[in-house]
């Protein structure tokens, strides 16, 4: 793993934010590794672990406990579906099959361990997601950043993507 | 000792289910309620290490004097000069808040009750119910808990979560983390006294997993002691799973002896083979731990290669004869000699009361060749001490020697150069242990040397006597703080082993200095009589967990940052 001088400078300065304990800047690091990596590894995990004088053990406590660290490598694009009650009624459950079928991804393998599944291609990954604040225009998604409501058309949300 | 100079401390009244107790200020609640004879059923709750408060299994009702508003009179105190108590509607957990003034606790109400029934049923919902194969079953708190303040039976109908089974945690350790609650004893442990925080709960939440950092182990030398603390069945030892139930085991409280610290511990023993040691709590000496690395060297005990006969030299080959043959050939080959012509070699492994034995052997022979073998290793900075002997001290008070190593190499040039004529080695291994060779021994007319194994230094003898080892003995010790601490025997010896004490009495007596001593509490009387740091002392007095007995000025590293933790009041102690 190699962090650029940039990207550790930045995690340098989000670090001066936490004076009294460099712990507390476990979560800042972290999103700045996977902001740049895509997923935390076992090297992330160990690179953090010696910049904040912890054992790796307490990092990778705190990256499995959250579902938005990403243990495996995403595709391209992300793609988290919500599919907490108001999604769930809305159809979230076969907007995933359809993005999934769309998109050439097998989520047989997707457990609560292993919540990541990639395209064959590896443009596109899907996982579900909880709430994603959005409860009046079910279902609802992310892909990257973007955030798209009402989705009804999967194809059309993969295309603005397609390469 | 004297309290001077300390603030006196403060004492808090709390009624305990109905009773006004007493305590110091600071106390923790659990503590009181058990110093009160009132049991608090807990798990993750460890008096030596810092309470996370995290299982609830400690929950008790407690309430305080009501508050009085602005202008209101206080309200009225009892005839006992307490004021009324308005309990707290919701529970508290006991480990982690300590008592206050005029504070009230129940823990035998519907509420406590209820606590604990609940949080056990929650407790048990994941867990495998797989007793019959565990090795912790006959001393699971989650067995005992259970049967307690338990269910019958679980209301809970889904699939139990799967975790990961038969893990190898680091090479003593496995775990089962199905069958961990998620105390975090372990972990609190290998991070706040082992210095080695390689455990963590990954997946936090209902798939909470215990687990060593990948690519790392649990291997440091303390690391059986999670097994002991672990209250379930999640870790266990590599060396004791499957080995024995523990119900069938005797106990005895005894010594370790693999260093000068002298570690309290319990031996495990049925039908006389010893199946596993623990760390008993003393807190002058080895708190509630103990290095695993003198805890499994015991497998020797039951081994092929004990002695179990006395073996005279016969036309250059052993013989196995009796007691009264082997002793009475001694005898009568020492006789032989002036005293000038013998030389002794004691044992820092060796009871004060054996010693005692040996000084007497040793102005019957009329020698001052008399030496003891040293045993020197690293101190690890915590209960390992540099001294491997455990009871070097004794050898120091019991035989007035300021350095019981000095003559060594005087005894060995004296053997090669024929001044050494007779040699006797009480429970040493001289060719092994201290730079003797057999050539050196072979020059010596007669050896005679006790030990409970087999060994070079028994190949070489004339006669070899089977001693008893440390397990198979009663006596004291003095440890590397002058601490005075009792050897209990466990088990007895294989075949026809004795007591050194016993070898040496017999000896003594063939030449012909009776002295009527019959147990081992006899010797100790001699030793109160003939030496004045012994003065006043009864075994009684010593007790389980020993005495302060000489200054050393040395001091144990571990027992001095748990003394720095408690002040501080991290841990209670």
């Amino acid at each position: 793993m190699d962090v650029p001088a940039e990207l550790e400078k930045e995690i340098d300065e989000r670090i001066t934010h936490y004076p009294v304990s460099k712990r507390s800047a476990v979560l800042p690091v972290l999103h700045a590794l996977q902001h740049h990596f895509g997923y935390i590894s076992e090297e992330a995990v160990e690179w953090t672990a010696a910049k904040l004088e912890l054992q790796p053990i307490k990092v990778l406590e705190v990256v499995t406990f959250y579902p938005g660290f990403r243990q495996t490598a995403p595709g391209k694009y992300h793609i988290r579906v919500c599919r907490t009650l108001s999604c769930a009624m809305a159809g979230s459950a076969e907007l995933m099959e359809t993005l999934c079928e769309k998109a050439k991804i097998d989520r047989s393998g997707v457990t609560h361990h292993h919540p990541i599944a990639v395209s064959e291609d590896g443009q596109f990954s899907i996982e579900f997601a909880e709430c994603l604040a959005s409860c009046g225009f079910g279902p609802v998604c992310m892909v990257n950043d973007d955030f798209f409501e009402k989705v009804e058309d999967a194809d059309a949300l993969l295309d603005k993507y397609r390469d | 000792m004297s309290d001077e100079g300390k603030p006196a401390v403060e004492m808090v009244d709390v009624q305990i289910d109905g009773e006004w107790h007493s305590f110091p200020k600071g106390t923790r609640m659990i503590e009181a309620c058990r110093i009160a004879g009132k049991e608090v059923p807990h798990y993750c709750y460890h008096p030596k290490l810092s309470s996370p408060g995290n299982c609830r299994m400690c929950l008790v009702e407690m309430g305080m004097p009501p508050r009085t508003a602005p202008g209101q009179d206080p309200p009225e105190k009892d005839e006992s000069g307490h004021l009324p108590i308005s309990w707290m509607p919701r529970p508290v957990i006991a480990c982690a808040n300590t008592v206050a003034p005029n504070m009230g606790i129940r823990t035998e109400s519907d509420l406590t009750h209820a606590c604990r029934q609940g949080v056990m049923e929650l407790l048990l919902i994941n867990h495998p119910l797989d007793c019959p194969i565990c090795d912790q079953a006959g001393e699971c708190r989650l067995q005992e808990f259970s049967v307690e303040h338990g269910n019958g039976d679980s209301r809970f109908r889904d699939n139990k979560v799967k975790k990961p089974k038969n893990v190898d945690v680091g090479p003593r350790v496995r775990l089962d983390d199905e069958r961990c609650i998620m105390c975090s004893r372990c972990i609190r442990f290998t991070d706040e006294i082992a210095d080695d925080p390689v455990l963590g709960f990954t997946e936090r939440g209902s798939y909470t997993t215990l687990t060593v950092h990948p690519g790392q182990q649990l291997a440091n030398n303390y690391s059986l002691n999670t097994v002991d603390i672990c209250p379930v069945g999640a870790l266990t030892s590599n060396d004791f799973r499957f080995q024995m139930r523990v119900w069938f085991l005797k106990e005895t409280n005894t010594i370790d002896t693999n260093c000068a610290t002298g570690a309290n511990i319990t031996v495990y023993s049925r039908q006389n083979e010893i199946y596993r040691i623990t760390p008993r709590q003393n807190n002058e000496v080895n708190s509630d731990w103990m290095p695993d690395s003198h805890r499994l060297n015991f497998h020797w005990i039951n081994s092929e290669a004990r002695l179990t006969a006395p073996l005279v030299r016969e036309n250059g080959s052993f013989k196995e004869v009796s007691w009264p043959d082997a002793i009475s050939t001694t005898a009568e080959r020492l006789r032989a000699y002036d005293g000038g012509d013998v030389a002794v070699i004691v044992s820092a492994r060796m009871t004060n009361e054996e010693l005692l034995m040996a000084k007497r052997l040793i102005a019957l022979l009329g020698t001052d060749q008399v030496a003891a073998v040293p045993r020197a290793g690293e101190a690890d900075g915590y209960l390992v001490s540099a001294d491997r002997n455990p009871n070097m001290n004794g050898v120091k008070l019991v035989l007035g020697m300021d350095d019981p190593a000095a003559k060594l190499d005087a005894i060995k040039s004296g053997l090669s150069g024929g001044s050494v004529k007779a040699l006797i080695v009480l429970q040493e291994n001289l060719i092994d242990d201290a730079g003797f060779t057999a050539e050196e021994l072979g020059k010596a007319d007669f050896v005679l040397s006790t030990y409970p194994m087999a060994n070079p230094t028994a190949d070489a003898s004339d006669v070899a006597l089977p001693g008893a080892c440390w397990a198979e003995k009663s006596g004291t010790m003095i440890n590397v703080t002058g601490r005075l601490q009792r050897l209990n025997r466990a088990v007895d010896g294989p075949g026809l082993t004795l007591e050194p004490w016993e070898i040496v009495r017999d000896l003594i007596q063939a030449l012909g200095g009776g002295n009527g001593i019959y147990s081992a509490d006899d010797l100790f009387k001699q030793l109160v009589a003939e030496y004045p740091e012994f003065e006043g002392f009864t075994l009684s007095k010593v007790g389980e967990l020993g005495v302060p007995l000489i200054e050393t000025g040395e001091t144990i590293p571990l027992i001095e940052r748990e003394k720095e933790r408690i002040a501080k009041g991290i841990v209670v102690g």
